[in-house]
């Protein structure tokens, strides 16, 4: 726009030295006189929206505000990550307890769908046509198919009809620890003792430990050309370092072994089957999408790359992992940040399958109990336009760094 | 399922938020209705009991017929009628922003509700109480056993709210697993994935019917709640609000008072009992309180019969009833220890 100005500004002045200033004419007034009337027509609608609102709420004598927030809600939940008892806790504890399980499912969700599907993909490519087949079928079988039904699937086909709590599957063979049953999945879960905080700081220095090793050793090798060990050393002293400070100290941890009292199994840690069911859908159906990216974004890559690499010496893995997916990020990314953004929001499906995430917690119970329809689906809204910006404004700024590696 | 409440939902409070100011005017219900030509009354989505749909796609049912009771009075048929069936999520505020014009849905009365939500209850219709149901080889007997169990529940409803009222009164520790979709819980339910499901006695009365084998499972003795149904009308219409309420009474009264869908003419043109003439519009001028017909009561009555032939055809042993026994219950009239009671007709 500036640029166009100028332009018939200079042009004009080589024809018409003389020009009067026009306000009627002139193009810098009419763009931003067009500029405040859109503005003023938008914010006059919000305002008008929000005040319509409020009035039509006060005719119909129905109450507003947050105040709800603070009332004690009287309902239990199942699934819970933080403290919570009914009629102890508020309806604002309600709404972190749907937005942590939210973020919970879809944290897993994102890691595990985007390892499978940077896997599948690779897959796809495959010169072994029955793994590149089966890839496919994944992944076409997945992709076509409504995840919603996929939800229900895994929920009432699979994690449904496992044994009973009597009869539960004990994955840890024979040392009871890791129970899976149609509840859930039960597994002990650890319970600190008094000196385990000398174990943590031993890990945490094993961790910055081997930060600076592979630094070194990418130094050293930049320079000399000499290769050094890191994973083995790494993985050394990652378990070396913690395992032996553990043992110093006495083995201060204790385990919570869940076992079975009355109806169901006590103790330990459990997930429900809804949200194995939910974990495992979601997961598959963005890995199929994701797949289709990453291979795209594989293809996308020049092979004359791949020649390139192979001429200088390099094994086809490394040729992978070192040339091609470098340059296929760039093309991956931006499908990307929409998937995530998608595991987010689809995650919201759970409610079919009661799960305790934020819509069916927050706007569906809580909703109903107290009845604050336009806030709370206002405060959902909220919730889920954060998480998404704020994932698509991480990745943007990681997309930047992947685009500045392209010549 | 999940689509469409949520899409309800939202659709819902974007009407508050567009809805042009003027839909709250101050023209009463009855001349809105009146000049529409039909009612709008809102049901639940279809279930055996309160409201269901028959094979052509018409809907019956106890709360169907308080629907067309009221359609019955005000038009003298019960066809002029527009049955909206929404879900629990939605009832109330749907109510308050004026698509419909009454909400016969089996929503419990209770002090919040009536309050807070802009909308007035009228007459009980159902005095329902929450309940639970198990295997019958769990060995479970009583409502009490359950501690420590898991529990299937409906979301977006008041047995929530007391099935952790119930647990903490209790110490039973019960954990609830919430579903949103009734054939989902069902499911979970019957593959043991729950200990027990809760709900109102008479929902599980018609899901116990509906499941391949009914008598293995048993509905436990304890009632954990009072759940008085009563038909919901938006607040600050009194006109209106009384006709929804003595449309239920003529209901309870004519079967008080031994008038039926099958005798209701005889008995307008010969009753001698003054109360029964009264109401019947062959004598007096109550209907004029309500801005109704003369002939308002028993236009009720010839459109849907009295409360008992209702209670029967649809919650108790009739072909499509679903088999919950009134005699002594709460339910049946109070000449007979129940607490069916009609104000009079006077």
């Amino acid at each position: 726009m500036i640029m166009a100005v100028s332009e018939t500004d200079s042009a004009s002045a080589r024809v018409r030295p003389k020009e009067r200033f026009d306000f009627f004419h002139d193009e810098r007034v009419r763009s931003i006189f067009y500029q405040l009337l859109t503005a003023g027509t938008v914010g006059w609608l919000a305002w008008y929206l929000i005040t319509n609102t409020a009035h039509n709420l006060e005719v119909r004598g129905m109450n507003t505000g947050f105040g709800f927030l603070t009332a004690t809600a009287g309902f239990d939940t199942d699934f819970k990550l933080i403290e919570y008892e009914p009629g102890i806790g508020t309806y604002r504890r309600i709404f972190f307890i749907g937005v942590l399980n939210t973020l919970l499912i879809s944290a897993l969700a994102i890691v595990a769908s985007t390892i499978l599907g940077f896997f599948v993909g690779i897959l796809r490519l495959s010169s072994n046509w029955l793994v590149a087949r089966l890839a496919l079928a994944f992944v076409e079988i997945i992709r076509n198919t409504p995840l919603l039904m996929q939800i229900i699937f895994w929920y009432v086909a699979v994690f449904s009809i496992l044994p009973r709590v009597k009869n539960s599957i004990d994955l840890s063979g024979g040392a009871e620890v890791l129970f899976l049953n149609n509840r859930g999945l039960y597994s002990a879960s650890p319970v600190p003792g008094d000196l385990f905080w000398m174990t943590i700081t031993a890990f945490v220095a094993a961790v910055i430990g081997v930060f600076f090793l592979s630094r070194w050793a990418h130094k050293r090798q930049d320079l000399t050309g000499r290769r050094f060990p890191t994973f083995t050393a790494s993985v050394a002293l990652l378990a070396l370092v913690p395992g032996m400070v553990y043992l110093v100290t006495g083995s201060p941890l204790d385990w919570d072994i869940p076992t079975l009292q009355g109806f169901n199994f006590k103790g330990g840690f459990s997930l429900p089957p809804s949200f194995l069911a939910l974990l495992v859908a979601l997961t598959f159906y963005h890995a199929a999408h994701l797949a289709e990216a990453v291979r795209a974004g594989i293809l996308s890559v020049d092979p004359g790359q791949n020649d390139a690499a192979l001429s200088i010496g390099l094994k086809q893995n490394r040729v992978l992992v070192l040339v091609i997916i470098p340059q296929a990020m760039r093309a991956i990314v931006p499908p990307m940040i929409s998937l995530w953004m998608n595991v987010v929001k689809n995650s919201s499906l759970a409610i079919a399958i009661g799960y305790s995430d934020v819509v069916a917690l927050f706007m569906q119970t809580a909703l109903n109990q107290a009845g604050y329809a336009v806030e709370m689906v206002g405060m959902t809204m909220a919730f889920y336009m954060t998480i998404s910006l704020s994932i698509s404004g991480i990745l943007n700024i990681y997309n930047k760094r992947v685009q500045l590696v392209e010549r | 399922m999940k689509i469409t409440t949520l899409f309800a939902s939202v659709t819902a409070v974007a009407a508050m938020t567009f809805a042009g100011a003027t839909a709250a005017s101050a023209a009463s219900t009855l001349e809105i209705v009146k000049e529409r030509g039909f009612l709008r009354c809102q049901v639940g989505t279809p279930g055996p009991g309160f409201y269901n749909l028959d094979s052509n796609g018409d809907w019956y049912g106890s709360d169907v017929s308080i629907c067309q009771a009221v359609a019955a009075a005000i038009f003298g048929s019960k066809d002029k009628l527009e049955i909206q069936s929404v879900s629990s999520q939605v009832r109330f505020t749907a109510l308050a922003n004026g698509e419909s014009d009454m909400l016969s849905r089996t929503a419990t009365w209770t002090l919040l509700r009536d309050t807070q939500l802009g909308l007035d209850f009228t007459a009980v219709n159902f005095y329902d109480g929450q309940g639970f149901m198990v295997p019958k080889d769990s060995g479970i007997t009583s409502a009490l056993d359950l501690k420590g169990a898991t529990v299937c529940v409906l979301t977006g409803t008041t047995t929530e709210l007391n099935l952790a009222d119930f647990s903490r009164a209790n110490n039973l520790d019960i954990s609830p697993v919430t579903f949103e979709d009734m054939n989902i819980r069902n499911d979970t339910y019957l593959q043991g994935g729950c200990d027990a499901q809760t709900n109102d006695k008479s929902g599980l009365a018609s899901n116990k019917a509906s499941f391949p084998n009914p008598d293995d499972h048993i509905i436990l003795p304890e009632t954990i709640s009072k759940e008085p149904l009563a038909p919901a009308v938006r607040q600050g219409d009194a006109q209106w609000f009384d006709i929804v309420k003595w449309t239920v009474y003529v209901l309870i009264n004519a079967e008080e008072n031994g008038i039926t869908q099958a005798n209701v003419e005889d008995m307008r043109a010969n009753a001698t009992s003054p109360s029964v003439r009264r109401m019947l519009g062959a004598e007096g001028n109550l209907h004029e309180g309500l801005g109704l017909s003369k002939d308002w009561a028993y236009n009720i009555i010839k459109a849907v019969g009295n409360y008992g032939e209702i209670y029967e055809a649809y919650m108790g042993g009739g072909e499509l009833g679903i088999g919950i026994g009134r005699a002594g219950s709460s339910n049946d009239l109070w000449t007979r220890g129940g607490l069916m009671y009609s104000p009079p007709f006077r």
